[in-house]
């Protein structure tokens, strides 16, 4: 297994958020982390990469324990995250974000360079100097992706990339999912949007109040009518 | 003509040392956010450290040489600093850094004088910069050309870092969202202490280079952080170009403003600073902060009103203090009215920083000028006591009206800051306007009338006044006013738009807090029966900031038990060494460290765990405050 979270339970203050949630990704897989706003699909990511200062369980990164690291160290074993409100650094340009981004080459994850990743996302491309400050929504998420890929992760935490975009948008995020898939990125992508989800995902689980409740592929998750009405709203 | 040209290049001169250490400050705060206090300080060794190794290197590589190996060595003291203290307290609120890096300043302060003694040192002069240059009669000596080429080199050179290497990349993106750096791979921890080293090389590389314009001397550290604040105030706190501009703008302005106003130029810089902070409150450079970080008045249970019983237990804690008089000597009561008179200061200071949100780093301003009300109504005017105690006050509650209507436009780190400036700028006229205040030599002569004079009768006045303004502040906490500006504290946006006037609500509690403190002043200076500068000095505003944070900012009642541990330790200590300010400093440095909570906070935890098994709220510094997702 890429990725193996077990009993992750999560805490801001006194509030409990996380239940015991448990999930597992393969290796070059693309799996849907499904729920409604407020589900902790956000929490569950930002635990992952150790954001969130009270949690527990076991987070397994290929083969390796990195629930006890520190954030930085567990980005740097190759687990990429791209958080949902993007936080792009407005006052760098795009060539700039990217640079923070940048980590050595590994071995076993494909490696991304600024032109390949201008070809990913062309737009980026025509403002390699512009202020992220100054961009569109759409450009900022494209930048928001293209700046952890600049890390060459095995795997990537992707939180709502489909969020607030314009139909146009979403088909090339489509398009750029299936390409970093292609080129063997594993991927754990959380969304409300199921028919998103539907267009780049292998398997999916439902995640509700901060609980796992169903965990299958695409197919199983459309034999269940129950479950998608009962936990994501359409 | 050329004598004012020459003055604008003096004043050019100056800006270069200013300029080095406000854009070390203000880079340490754009990452850490941390208000280093203990700036000063590292410009201050850095100074002692390069006067030390130019006397021992010989030749001009010696003399440069040493400006250079003393900025090193000091940003070596600073990356032990921050590895051994700043890391312990990088999520504690601003306040708690504030003190820290004040008590390290402390500190320091004894230290320069147990290792070069307290004179004066006069240095060596730059090799190839001894001489001076003629203007059409007037002399301009060459190092000072030197310093006024080197302030944009240095400009330059950090432009450059910031902009054309992958560390000032870095450094810009987590000043803006140090989580987001760390989730991209980088390790904060030494991106903070190289941003720290680079900084505080700044400042001893500031301080290092004075030395052949300027003694070196171990008061040189608060001199220098009170005129960085105002730069970075005017400049805007985490830009280096705003620190340049500051930097030559407020050199200039002392430099000119001798000529205008010869007794108290300090005058000119208030009001340029005054105009900044209306025009712009974020600095000429600035931008608007982004959702400051909490507050201490972060209180896991609310605050309640005393229950019955705990009203008859502080009534009996009153008698029982009332009836020192029975059995005590003179001394005790002496050191008894002064413990009452520090209450009345650090309850109002505690009004104003945790039921207000407001931390002040000048608040003995106040208690100062209602020292100085009552010298001059009582000396000059000639009125009894009785009047003077009534009237006195007044003249804190005039000072804290006009300074609190800046300082309420600003929070967090910029009010701070902007207090701390007012309060020395208060301190300077009190000490340079000798024809009206004395200057170093005060006021004299005091003395309470006959009904007040035995120190029994005293005490008893200080305990009593102290007792009602305790009672006034807290039954204002827990009245419709005393919601309201706690609501500002918790959450202003919300605050106003429920519609609520924050700022105004602000303002009355600093003139209300100002007024009080003004209070403690005017039976202070009855006590003494003197009012010096040193009333209104930065020490006695951390005075009262300690007294506050050892009781516990997130109690109510902290205030008074803080006053009397701390006053009464204070005493005790200052009888027994000469190294109280390291001791002190040291002190301070251990609370903010080891318990953050203070004193009455200890106590309602150890309370709370023992009526049930550990509550699920956490330290107040074991972790960064979140909001959920």
């Amino acid at each position: 297994m890429k990725l193996t979270v077990q009993d992750l339970n999560s805490h801001y203050g006194p509030a409990h958020i996380l239940f015991d949630i448990g999930f597992e990704v393969g290796e070059g897989e693309v799996v849907a982390l499904l729920g409604r706003n407020g589900a902790g699909k956000s929490t569950t990511f930002r635990s992952i990469v150790g954001l969130v200062a009270q949690r527990s369980g076991r987070i397994m990164f290929e083969g390796k324990d990195v629930s006890a690291k520190p954030t930085h160290e567990i980005v740097r074993e190759g687990l990429g995250y791209v958080p949902e409100e993007r936080r792009i650094f407005t006052d760098l340009t795009v060539e700039e974000n990217l640079e923070v981004g940048r980590q050595p080459k590994r071995p076993n994850a494909p490696h991304w360079t600024r032109e390949k990743l201008f070809a990913l996302f062309p737009n980026l491309g025509e403002m390699k100097n512009r202020p992220g400050g100054r961009m569109s929504g759409g450009e900022q998420q494209m930048l928001t992706i293209a700046r952890t890929l600049m890390g060459n992760p095995s795997l990537v935490l992707l939180d709502e990339p489909s969020e607030g975009l314009s139909p146009k948008i979403v088909e090339q995020m489509v398009d750029a999912i299936l390409t970093m898939k292609k080129e063997g990125v594993s991927i754990v992508v959380s969304e409300q949007n199921l028919h998103f989800a539907r267009l780049i995902s292998d398997r999916a689980y439902i995640i509700e109040r901060g609980r796992i409740c169903f965990g299958g592929t695409m197919a199983e998750l459309d034999a269940r009518p129950d479950i998608r009405d009962a936990h994501l709203s359409l | 003509m050329a004598f004012y040209v020459v003055q604008f290049l003096t004043g050019l001169a100056s800006a270069a040392s200013l300029f080095l250490v406000a854009s070390g400050l203000s880079i340490i705060f754009g990452v850490t956010r941390i208000v280093n206090f203990a700036h000063g300080a590292f410009y201050m060794i850095g100074a002692y450290i390069a006067f030390t190794l130019t006397e021992r290197l010989s030749g001009a590589f010696g003399f440069w040489g040493s400006i250079v190996l003393a900025a090193l060595a000091v940003a070596l003291i600073g990356v032990i600093v921050e590895m051994v203290l700043l890391r312990r307290i990088y999520h504690a609120p601003e306040l708690f850094q504030l003190l820290a890096t004040f008590g390290l300043t402390l500190m320091v302060e004894d230290l320069v004088v147990l290792i070069w003694g307290p004179d004066d040192l006069v240095g060596r002069r730059a090799p190839g910069f001894k001489g001076a240059i003629d203007f059409f009669g007037q002399n301009i000596p060459s190092y000072d050309l030197f310093l006024i080429v080197l302030g944009p080199v240095v400009l330059g050179i950090l432009w450059l870092l910031f902009q054309r290497t992958r560390w000032g990349v870095l450094v810009r993106a987590a000043t803006q969202d140090r989580d987001m750096v760390a989730a991209l791979g980088v390790n904060q921890k030494w991106l903070f202490t190289s941003v720290f080293a680079v900084g505080v090389f700044l400042a001893a590389l500031g301080g290092a280079l004075q030395i052949p314009r300027d003694a070196v001397h171990h008061a040189m550290d608060l001199r220098i952080i009170v005129e960085v604040f105002v730069v970075v105030v005017i400049g805007g706190l985490g830009s280096i170009v705003g620190a340049f501009v500051a930097a030559v703008l407020v050199s200039e302005l002392n430099a000119f403003g001798i000529l205008i106003f010869p007794k108290i130029s300090i005058i000119l810089v208030f009001l340029v600073m005054a105009v900044v902070l209306i025009v712009r409150p974020w600095g000429l450079f600035g931008k608007p902060e982004a959702a400051a970080r909490k507050t201490p008045g972060l209180t896991v249970n609310p605050w309640r009103p005393l229950t019955s019983n705990e009203r008859l237990a502080s009534l009996a804690a009153l008698v029982i203090a009332a009836t020192l008089p029975l059995f005590a000597g003179n001394y005790a009561l002496t050191v008894g009215s002064e413990i009452a008179i520090f209450v009345i200061f650090a309850v109002s200071l505690h009004f104003l920083m945790s039921v207000g949100g407001l931390a002040s780093f000048g608040h003995a301003a106040y208690f100062g000028l209602g020292a100085y009300g009552i010298a001059f109504l009582a000396k000059m005017a000639g009125l009894p006591m009785i009047v003077c105690l009534l009237l006195g006050p007044l003249l804190g509650c005039l000072g804290a009206a006009v300074f609190g209507f800046f300082a309420v436009q600003l929070s967090g780190v910029y009010f701070a800051m902007l207090t701390l400036a007012f309060a020395q700028i208060v301190w300077s006229i009190a000490f340079q306007w000798v024809n009206v205040t004395g200057g170093d030599n005060g006021i004299l002569g005091l003395w309470p009338s006959s009904w007040a004079a035995s120190p029994s009768h005293f005490y008893w006045l200080a305990l009593g006044v102290a007792a009602l303004v305790t009672i006034a502040l807290r039954a204002m906490v827990f009245s419709p006013f005393g919601y309201a500006l706690r609501a500002t504290r918790d959450s202003l946006l919300r605050s106003e738009a429920i519609g609520i006037d924050a700022k105004r609500i602000q303002w009355t509690a600093f003139v209300i807090a100002g007024t009080t403190a003004g209070i403690g002043g005017a039976l202070f200076a009855y006590l003494k029966g003197s009012v010096f500068p040193d009333n209104l000095g930065i020490s006695l505003s951390v005075d009262a900031l300690v007294m506050v944070l050892l009781g516990g900012v997130e109690t109510v009642s902290g205030a008074v038990i803080g006053a009397i541990v701390y006053k009464a330790l204070n005493i005790w200590l200052v009888s027994q060494t000469d190294l109280s300010k390291l001791v002190l400093g040291g002190f301070i440095m251990l609370i903010v460290v080891v318990f953050p909570k203070g004193i009455v906070g200890m106590l309602e935890m150890l309370a709370q765990r023992r009526r049930k098994s550990s509550p699920p709220g956490s330290p107040l510094l074991a972790k960064p405050i979140e909001s959920a997702e």
